[in-house]
């Protein structure tokens, strides 16, 4: 009941946003915040309330579930599930949907309530995806996702936006029809193998099929979920997405979208297809590694702030790549915490990004330089965030990196070496965010003004809970544990 | 409730200054006092240990205490944990104590700098994180200290972000030693992950343990994680490989050359090599690979030393020379010499680099020691101190600290059974080497004729620090004497509890006698030289660099051997050209090209739609045939 | 009366038909064009009644009645619209009309 109230709370709030805001601008961001805030306080609530404790070997077992029939002639139903690892996905994105609409605050947007319906839908389509348990339900919050994120991009963000939000479209819209396709095809061999038609996910685990069928139906989601990621070869709408989108709209995209493709392929690829997982394992090694290291060159070569956080973005998600499909325990941990972390640390960028922005209307790093003389507030917590971003000990990134790579040392040493060496890149272009903006030459005659308490408050959060997790990270392992447990047995043991 | 239950004071009471100064900044004053005092009563509760520990050592191995579970997955569970045991607490004290004598230094040095608080911030932060290196009782935890230094480094050696004409400079030299350094960083991580696959645990006292029975001695995983073990160790104290960052490192304010870049983080890797030494035993490949880079890098940077002229950079090649003799030290199974050099290394470097930040000051921060001279009459009490620590660098036999640590390891170098006739030439050319460059320093800066008129006395609080750290450089050494002079080993006696003694090979007897005297002549040789060629008859120098090859060898020498040539042409312009020449990433020009496709289809298409009803008409009767002809005959 | 064989007469039809196919791909002229197609139509309609013939059936014929009652429709409808065509483009040659396109 609660996972309904939640998403009923945030679509709700975002039609009276909607309504209110034609009245009253500067009521719709109250109306969105007040969603949110109070959706984000159930959920921790409902966590404090619960410890996971329960030990998962069989079927899962769910902290909180709804489940009624939709369209049972087809085997549609409409079942929402939460485990640990959806409650601290859920968490993370009303926690960063809050912060977000905080950073927003002088944003100023035309039509705000409008702004504000498509940022809650948003919100609510991510949940979704992290509720969902049955597959179509999942596709559709799949496309409400999709479908607000454009109007985001095309109504609101900086000059490229058509190109920006076509590309987005096209890019997403397209996977998510194969991801179709690979649903579709399930259900069928599903039905045919059991004489039951049903699109529910508890049902559908452990279908029985041939390898070959396995591996294209993986391949279907897995198009779906690698996109979004994004993973290289397939991350071309993420610079320009990522940087025309709007303040809010590039957090919610960087941070949350993209940890939906790793949820995807957490909850859905692993479990439904282990042995199709697991003959894929090199090759999802491997896609990742890439990722890192080509992310990280892109990064550098950027004179663009927020295309080179983009691609930082990019080299960061390889490390999940990299993790998941090493197929470890202590990897799939690390790549829990790399969600969480990476979500918070960029958002902390790109809100930094848009900051500056505000402050000096242009994104180019030629013309920017030597802030810190005039913004040492800011300057502190890009420290942190930079920081953040090359995996210091004590901020959870590097919890997360250092578990992901030690997992996958134990897969497969050169790989690991290899997305190791992203470590010593991600210094590379992590520095350039912190020295060409605050250090090195002035940019002449640029006045700019310091933190406000506002923008403040909202670093401060994000850069509290970086380095809260780096030192305490283990009320989220505890959270996810029975979870991921259960994800790593079902992809370890050896299927007939 | 011993003392030992308030070591985790030790890196907490620094801690809290940081975090006070980073968030609050301060007035100066304010600033002084929170940058000063915490590390002050460290460095008391330091000493106050040390006394426990040596009248009643804990049972055991060394005292443990665990502050919380870092995280707990599986069966890992690191934990945040400290260790105490002879080893921690000779760093220890090393890093409170001359820590301390430099803050306190700062308090005048940084007095008239912007930033001040800034400044007190990020020394505090790197106190912190090198204690927690050394007081780590889990691998993860010293990573974390190890990071720790590395990002205090960078703040600190970029410090002065502002000058109009060092701001590019010196964001350079941070973001080249942090690159650096997370390089051997990275080899570290390597080797924790392999040690964590092959133990279950990166707990120190677990491993050390353990390995024994795991490893068999000569295996590959201990070679394997040896080598990442070394890797990182190299790139935190600035050996062979990874040595380019420190002459640049140099940028940074004196009183950070003299903490972070003399006494402590970079002696961080000989830190780590001393507390694995159970690991390198069994990889005895790897301990020879040490020994090898020990006495390549002190001779290297030795030799480079001769042909500086930032008196800084003199003291930042010797600082990777000296290092070197601590990694020859340990590669040769000397671990209570290499520790002991780095004690008293820490003193007379410390005092060096102080000393020199003052000289500069005086000079209106001039950093080239030929346009200074004649000092030694206005600047006193720099001069002596100065003269002192320069004579522990070059190891002037007896009175001085340096002769009583640098000379056993020469011995070592020679007798050990892990030792060879080679090594210890390399160590006795370069300690001829040392005390040549050493002279010059001190001859060119302070003798001769004064080139600059100096304004600047300076105050007590830079005083006081180079008069402790000037004694401390003559009489420290007098806590381990050779075995001509009574064998009175005091210092190694401690460190043998825990680190186990150099295994001698046959020598001769009295040999060790007689390379005390050839070391003890050498080093006076260097002052003689120095004083031939630098004060006497200094226009020998000056034609030897207009020929052509002493031209080429000085500018060689000068360019410590031409490595950050070498990795310039080898990795730094491949990545940036790579980086450059995909700059609009190749990857999208597939999709753009779908896209352009795309629109190429469409116009191409689209040329059908011309509004000619004719042709319509034709296209109408030619689609009817075609269906007809496919109905009629398939 | 001697029967015309049913070959000759859909020849006959079938070449009028052609020749007014191609009268209209190949006619500038709007009028000409109009002329092709009652062509068209005509052959069309006399092929039905060649046909009604062989079979001895009244349906061709009545089908031609129709087929000439449209073409007249027809005709009068094309005449029409040629007379608003050469009002507004003072041409009746068809090349002129191309607003319709991309």
């Amino acid at each position: 009941m609660i996972l309904v109230c939640i998403l009923i709370l945030l679509m709700a709030g975002g039609f009276l946003s909607w309504i209110v805001g034609r009245w009253r601008a500067v009521a719709a961001k109250w109306v969105a915040l007040v969603a949110v805030v109070a959706a984000f306080v159930i959920l921790v609530v409902f966590w404090g309330m619960h410890s996971p404790t329960a030990d998962l070997t069989t079927a899962g077992v769910w902290l909180a579930a709804y489940h009624i029939k939709w369209i049972p002639q087809l085997g549609i139903g409409f079942h929402l599930g939460m485990d640990g690892l959806s409650l601290i996905m859920g968490v993370l994105t009303l926690f960063l949907g809050a912060v977000s609409i905080l950073g927003d605050w002088r944003a100023g947007y035309t039509h705000p309530g409008f702004y504000y319906f498509n940022f809650l839908w948003l919100l609510a389509g991510i949940l979704g995806v992290f509720f969902a348990l049955d597959l179509i339900l999942l596709y559709f919050f799949w496309e409400v996702m999709l479908v607000p994120m454009y109007f985001i991009l095309i109504g609101w963000g900086h000059e490229n936006k058509r190109y920006a939000g076509t590309k987005f479209f096209l890019f997403t819209q397209l996977s998510g029809l194969l991801m179709l396709i690979a649903i579709l095809g399930l259900y069928f061999i599903h039905g045919r193998n059991t004489g039951t038609y049903t699109f529910d996910y508890e049902a559908l685990l452990g279908t029985s099929l041939s390898a070959k069928t396995g591996f294209w139906l993986m391949c279907g989601f897995l198009v779906a979920f690698v996109v979004k990621l994004p993973i290289v070869p397939f991350h071309s709408w993420l610079p320009d997405a990522y940087t025309q989108s709007p303040n809010s709209g590039t957090v919610i995209l960087a941070a949350l979208m993209s940890k939906t493709g790793a949820y995807g392929i957490l909850r859905f690829v692993l479990p439904l297809f282990p042995e199709a997982a697991r003959s894929f394992g090199f090759w999802g090694m491997l896609l990742g590694v890439v990722g890192i290291l080509y992310g990280a060159k892109m990064a550098y070569a950027q004179s663009d702030l927020k295309r080179l956080i983009a691609f930082s973005s990019l080299s960061h998600m390889g490390f999940i790549m990299v993790g998941i499909f090493s197929f470890q325990a202590l990897a799939y941990q690390g790549v829990v915490m790399q969600m969480v972390a990476h979500a918070l640390s960029i958002a902390g960028l790109f809100l930094l990004s848009e900051a500056i922005y505000a402050r000096t209307h242009t994104f180019d790093l030629d013309k920017m330089g030597r802030f810190w003389e005039q913004m040492p507030r800011m300057g502190g917590m890009t420290v942190v965030l930079v920081m953040a971003s090359v995996g210091l000990p004590g901020l959870a990134n590097f919890i997360a990196e250092f578990l992901v790579l030690a997992g996958a040392w134990q897969t497969h040493v050169i790989l690991c070496v290899l997305a190791s060496v992203g470590l010593i890149a991600s210094v590379i272009y992590s520095l350039v965010i912190l020295q060409k903006v605050f250090h090195e030459r002035a940019a002449t005659g640029v006045r700019v003004r310091d933190f406000s308490p506002r923008e403040l408050l909202v670093s401060g959060l994000i850069v509290a809970a970086i380095v809260w997790l780096g030192f305490f990270p283990q009320p989220v392992f505890r959270a996810t544990q029975p979870a991921i447990t259960h994800i790593v047995s079902t992809v370890n043991t050896p299927e007939k | 409730m011993t003392v030992y239950h308030l070591i985790w004071l030790i890196p907490t009471l620094p801690l809290a200054a940081f975090l006070i100064l980073a968030v609050f900044g301060g007035s100066r004053k304010v600033a002084a006092l929170l940058g000063t005092v915490p590390v002050g009563l460290s460095a008391l509760l330091v000493i106050w240990t040390a006394v426990t520990y040596l009248s009643v050592p804990p049972a055991g191995h060394g005292f443990s205490e665990v502050l919380w579970t870092w995280f707990t997955i599986g069966n890992f569970s690191p934990a945040i944990a400290l260790y105490l045991d002879p080893l921690s607490l000779v760093f220890l004290f090393v890093i409170t104590f001359v820590g301390f004598f430099i803050l306190l230094y700062s308090t005048e040095f940084m007095a008239k700098e912007e930033g001040f608080s800034r400044f007190f911030a990020y020394m505090n932060l790197f106190v912190f994180s090198m204690l927690v290196l050394v007081l780590a009782k889990d691998m993860l935890l010293l990573y974390l200290g190890w990071e720790g230094v590395g990002l205090s480094s960078f703040l600190l050696i970029g410090f002065w972000y502002k000058d109009a004409q060092d701001a590019g400079q010196n964001a350079y030299a941070a973001r080249k030693a942090f690159l650096v350094t997370r390089i051997g960083d990275t080899a570290l991580i390597l080797g924790l992950f392999l040690l964590l696959q092959d133990f279950g645990t990166l707990d120190i006292p677990h491993i050390l343990q353990a390995a024994p029975g795991t490893w068999q001695p000569g295996s590959s995983r201990a070679v394997w994680a040896t080598i990442l073990l070394l890797g990182g160790a190299v790139g935190k104290s600035a050996q062979l490989p990874l040595q380019t960052w420190l002459p640049d490192a140099m940028a940074g304010p004196s009183p950070v050359s003299a903490l972070i870049h003399a006494a402590t983080m970079v002696t961080a890797g000989v830190y780590l090599l001393a507390r694995t030494h159970v690991l390198f035993s069994l990889a005895p490949v790897v301990q020879l690979i040490v020994a090898i880079i020990g006495a390549a890098t002190l001779v290297i940077a030795a030799f480079s030393a001769l042909a500086q002229k930032d008196i800084k950079r003199v003291l930042a090649y010797s600082t990777m020379s000296q290092i070197g003799y601590m990694f020859l030290a340990l590669g040769v199974g000397a671990w209570s010499a290499a520790v002991f050099h780095f004690m008293i290394h820490a003193f007379f470097k410390a005092l060096l680099f102080l000393g020199a930040g003052a000289v500069i000051l005086a000079m209106d921060h001039e950093h080239n020691m030929f346009k200074m001279g004649g000092l030694r009459k206005k600047m006193p009490l720099v001069f002596w101190t100065f003269l002192f620590g320069a004579g522990a660098l070059a190891a002037l036999p007896l009175v001085t600290a340096g002769f009583f640590s640098k000379d056993p390891i020469l011995w070592f170098a020679m007798a050990s059974v892990k030792g060879s006739f080679w090594l210890w030439l390399a160590a006795f050319v370069a300690a001829l080497a040392t005390s040549v460059y050493t002279f010059r320093m001190v001859f060119v800066t302070f003798f001769g004729r004064q080139q600059k008129e100096v304004h600047y006395r300076p105050g007590i609080r830079i005083r006081i620090p180079l008069v402790v750290l000037g004694v401390l450089s003559l009489i420290a050494g007098w806590i381990q004497m050779p075995a001509s002079f009574g064998h009175f080993t005091p210092f190694s006696d401690f460190m043998e509890t825990l680190l186990p003694p150099a295994v001698m090979a046959g020598v001769p007897a009295g040999l060790e006698g007689w390379l005390e005297i050839a070391t003890a002549v050498i080093a006076l040789l260097g002052v003689y030289l120095a004083w031939q060629f630098y004060v006497k008859t200094p226009v020998a120098v000056y034609r030897f660099k207009q020929t052509t090859v002493g031209a080429r060898i000085y500018r060689f020498l000068a360019a410590g051997w031409g490595f950050d040539t070498l990795y310039r042409v080898l990795i730094v312009q491949p990545v940036v050209w790579l980086a450059r020449v995909d700059k609009r990433d190749f990857t999208d020009r597939i999709y753009e090209g779908v896209g352009m496709l795309n629109l190429w289809l469409g116009r191409l298409f689209g040329r059908a739609q011309n509004g000619r009803l004719r042709g319509y008409a034709f296209g109408i009767v030619l689609g009817a045939v075609i269906v007809m002809t496919l109905i009629l005959f398939l | 009366m001697s029967a015309v064989p049913l070959h000759m007469g859909l020849l006959l039809a079938g070449i009028l038909f052609l020749l007014g196919l191609v009268g209209v791909l190949t006619r500038r002229n709007v009028l000409f064009m109009l002329m092709s197609i009652e062509i068209m139509v005509n052959a069309a309609g006399l092929a039905f009644v060649v046909g009604a013939s062989r079979w001895m059936q009244a349906d061709g014929q009545v089908m031609f009645l129709f087929i000439l009652a449209m073409a007249a429709a027809e005709v009068s409808v094309g005449l029409a619209l040629i007379v608003q065509m050469h009002r507004q483009h003072k041409s009746v040659d068809i090349n002129v009309l191309e607003r319709l396109r991309d």
